[in-house]
């Protein structure tokens, strides 16, 4: 708080909050505004007034809260629920580490997130469908959160330049080490094993989102360097590879995923979702690749000479000197990337996949709960719709920081 | 020359590794491709297939709900050509529907009205964030399924009915009005048509003699216009009348109806995509400098003219390359059809698939198709582009 008080900005004297001149200005400046003005909000009261009876007297919600844990994880054992636990906390403590680390944009959203746990955990719904157990996971993992954040925040306070630097490589590495933990963790070993057909709902939305993501970015990469090869060997493989799948659409790679794996690699037993992570993968690798080749082409040639001049080989200069400047500058294209991609995993439902929205299918098909469809879906859509916005906030903020456009 | 004395060792000399490397490169690639077609001919070996187009000429012997004419007597290769239609189809009157919604929201987004502005960016949050299957499904499943039965359908203006079997439109149907001589409709349009060519003419040499910018249809649209209206009353019979779909038995008869799938496919994929060409729009209208409009009014141009002179000339080539890869998205994207069951190109082929067991040439057939149409578009879009840019800014 005294750090806010010390950098407290002085803001340019506001315009006239009255309601009136506003109203002047923003909805009744000329006539054909203020019909404008009319019509719509004619029309707004129409559809609010539609929706608001909806959800309010016939809508049925009963639905979600009795599938809870299938829309969370699918038809996961619940005797092995254990070991999302494990995950989640893995993540949220070293969110809270590099919340309190970096502070910013992971600071608030730490808090975002720590407050949607504790009205998650709170709810009052009745224990048959979020059990005291649950509730108390929930609040631990808040709590791991919130330990981690103040252990951050304070080690920032106390620790010296040359240790913080070092903490936010470690930081950086226990990123990176948790994406394998968390795929070890949820799949476990010997007879407990759970098998990754059994991964469902939002958890297998996020894994096919987040391998997807993890392989693709590398790929991608070597297909944009591949693609501005001077070697044309290697350019007219690539960009082969970058126009043929970008012609066509997901769902025929995903098919072939599907379909052709067998019969190209019969000896290989892929089950349905390691199939379905790979044509995800190689699908995104192509877009990714061009979004990359776009930074590439913004990189000044003197640049290439300037590490050429240096005795900097290929790699190097790609890897030190290229790269970095030419990833910067399309993080925003990047990061939309991932959230097409995030959107783009629905489309396994096609192929048999009980992802989140496969998961809403066979509910919905459940006689149990028949004729509603457009509670369900809302429902899905309302996750979707947090998720891809997050992202997309997180993509400005980055922008911002990075100041790209501006230089 | 002590320096060219010395030979570089072959393994250090750029020229032989360039040349290493693609060798090597190469050398993987046809290995792998060999592998992998070494364990295709083992599998259809043991599954019996062999791999060739004569299944083509077969009989189908399954049904489509929709399309041209066809009936499942005709063969795989008619009723793939029924699929490929009906992909043309739905994206082309997507497309159509998608500009014009985008456009509307794309301006809607600049407004000086807040209300519209804050509506046109609710709209397009919403609809960008959400995956378009899901929307597709919503649509589908929640809303028209859920229309009245056909006994109760919701009736407009006793000429368009909409209930869960689809939406039923009035169709025109051509009568000799349109064609007799000499008075028919389609005289008067040909005479309008040529008096609209002379006056565009004159009015684009008088422009330029004044040396003055101005709508160079100014005469020639009004002028089309009457003659088109006149001729409309004056012809003895009139040119079109309205084929109205009618209630008989169980279903609506005459007219044109558009079927569940379609409407729920052409839904969603107009509204998806509207959302992202919105953006498109907005960001292309931005980018062109503020400085150029308040110039354009401090010459004396007006609201009009600056928008049509100045604004859109510089902000149609920032529109129109991201415009197209929407378009090829839209296109791309009707393959979700195969989700509720309409029967575009790639829910045919899967059919294809499951009957013959063929996948390997069905796949072919589908991604070729839809390589044809993204690598037109592309080239038509390269063309454009340097036509573009040829005039130089």
């Amino acid at each position: 708080m005294a750090e806010l008080a010390r950098t407290q900005e002085i803001k340019p004297p506001q315009s006239s909050k009255q309601v009136l001149p506003w109203m002047k200005e923003n909805l009744f400046s000329t006539w054909y505004n203020s019909l404008l003005t009319i019509v719509a909000l004619g029309f707004v009261s129409f559809v609010l007034k539609g929706i608001l009876t909806w959800a309010f007297t016939d809508a049925n919600w009963g639905v979600i809260p009795a599938n809870l844990q299938l829309f969370a994880v699918g038809a996961y054992p619940k005797t092995e629920i254990w070991r999302v636990w494990v995950v989640l906390y893995t993540v949220s403590a070293l969110a809270g580490l590099s919340a309190g680390i970096w502070g910013g944009m992971p600071l608030r959203f730490a808090v975002a997130i720590g407050g949607i746990g504790i009205i998650g955990a709170l709810l009052p719904l009745d224990s048959s469908t979020l059990g005291w157990a649950t509730r108390g996971w929930i609040l631990g993992g808040v709590a791991l959160l919130a330990g981690f954040l103040t252990l951050g925040l304070s080690t920032t306070r106390l620790a010296s330049q040359a240790l913080l630097s070092k903490l936010h490589r470690w930081l950086v590495g226990g990123w990176l080490l948790s994406f394998p933990w968390t795929l070890i963790m949820l799949r476990g070993f010997g007879e407990n094993a759970v098998m990754t057909t059994n991964w469902g709902g939002l958890l297998l939305t996020l894994i096919l989102a987040a391998v997807g993501i993890v392989f693709c970015f590398p790929l991608g990469v070597l297909l944009a360097l591949g693609r501005r090869s001077t070697l044309p060997a290697i350019k007219w493989v690539s960009t082969a590879y970058i126009e043929i799948v970008r012609g066509v659409p997901l769902i025929t790679i995903l098919f072939m995923a599907q379909i052709m794996i067998p019969i190209f690699m019969p000896d290989v037993r892929l089950d349905k979702v390691l199939r379905a992570m790979l044509g995800l993968t190689l699908f995104s690798a192509a877009y990714m690749a061009e979004n990359v080749r776009g930074g590439l082409q913004a990189i000044p040639k003197g640049q290439y000479e300037a590490a050429h001049a240096l005795g900097l080989n290929y790699p190097l200069t790609m890897l030190f000197i290229v790269l970095p400047q030419a990833l910067r500058s399309v993080i925003p294209a990047i990061v939309g990337q991932f959230i097409a991609l995030f959107k783009d995993t629905s489309l396994v439902t096609i192929v048999g996949l009980l992802d989140l929205l496969g998961i809403a299918k066979t509910v919905i098909a459940n006689p149990d709960w028949l004729g509603l469809q457009a509670e369900v879906y809302l429902f899905v859509a309302g996750i979707y719709f947090v998720f891809s916005y997050a992202m997309s906030y997180i993509s400005q903020k980055i922008e911002a920081a990075l100041g790209v456009g501006k230089t | 020359m002590a320096l060219n004395a010395t030979k570089i060792p072959f393994w250090r000399d750029i020229r032989v590794l360039r040349v290493l490397l693609q060798v090597l490169f190469l050398i993987g690639v046809v290995l792998l491709a060999g592998v992998l077609y070494a364990n295709m001919q083992r599998g259809l070996r043991a599954l019996g297939l062999t791999l060739n187009l004569d299944f083509l000429k077969n009989e189908a012997g399954f049904e489509i709900s929709e399309g041209i004419e066809y009936t499942p007597a005709d063969t795989y290769l008619k009723a793939f050509w029924v699929g490929v239609v009906n992909t043309l189809k739905v994206s082309l009157i997507g497309i159509v529907c998608a500009t014009i919604l985008g456009l509307i929201v794309g301006i809607a987004r600049l407004s000086r009205n807040w209300l519209i502005r804050t509506l046109a960016a609710i709209y397009v949050e919403c609809f960008r964030n959400i995956p378009l299957l899901l929307q597709i499904l919503f649509w589908y499943t929640a809303v028209i399924l859920q229309l009245p039965r056909v006994r109760e359908s919701i009736a407009l203006f006793d000429s368009v009915f909409i209930n869960q079997r689809g939406v039923y439109l009035p169709s025109p149907e051509p009568t000799a009005g349109l064609t007799a001589l000499p008075f028919g409709w389609s005289s008067f349009l040909l005479v309008g048509l040529i008096l609209a060519v002379i006056l565009y003419i004159v009015r684009a040499r008088k422009l330029r003699q004044l040396e003055r910018p101005g709508f160079r249809a100014k005469w020639a649209l009004p002028a089309f216009l009457i003659v088109a209206v006149l001729g409309w009353f004056l012809t003895p019979e009139k040119p079109f009348t309205l084929d109205l779909p009618v209630l008989r038995g169980f279903n609506f008869v005459g007219g044109m109806s558009l079927s569940p799938e379609f409407s729920a496919l052409l839904i969603g994929l107009s509204v998806y995509t509207g959302a992202f060409i919105a953006e498109i729009v907005r960001s292309g209208i931005q980018a062109v400098a503020k400085g150029q409009r308040e110039a354009a009014s401090a010459v004396g141009l007006s609201d009009s003219q600056t928008l049509r002179l100045i604004v859109l000339p510089q902000a149609i080539p920032i529109i129109v390359p991201p415009l197209t890869s929407q378009y090829l998205n839209l296109a791309k994207n009707s393959s979700l059809a195969i989700a509720i069951g309409f029967p575009d190109m790639f829910s045919v082929g899967n059919t294809m698939m499951l009957q013959t067991g063929q996948s390997i040439p069905v796949f072919a057939m589908i991604m070729v198709s839809y390589l044809i149409m993204s690598l037109t578009t592309s080239a038509g879009m390269n063309w454009y582009n340097r036509w573009i840019n040829r005039i130089g800014r």
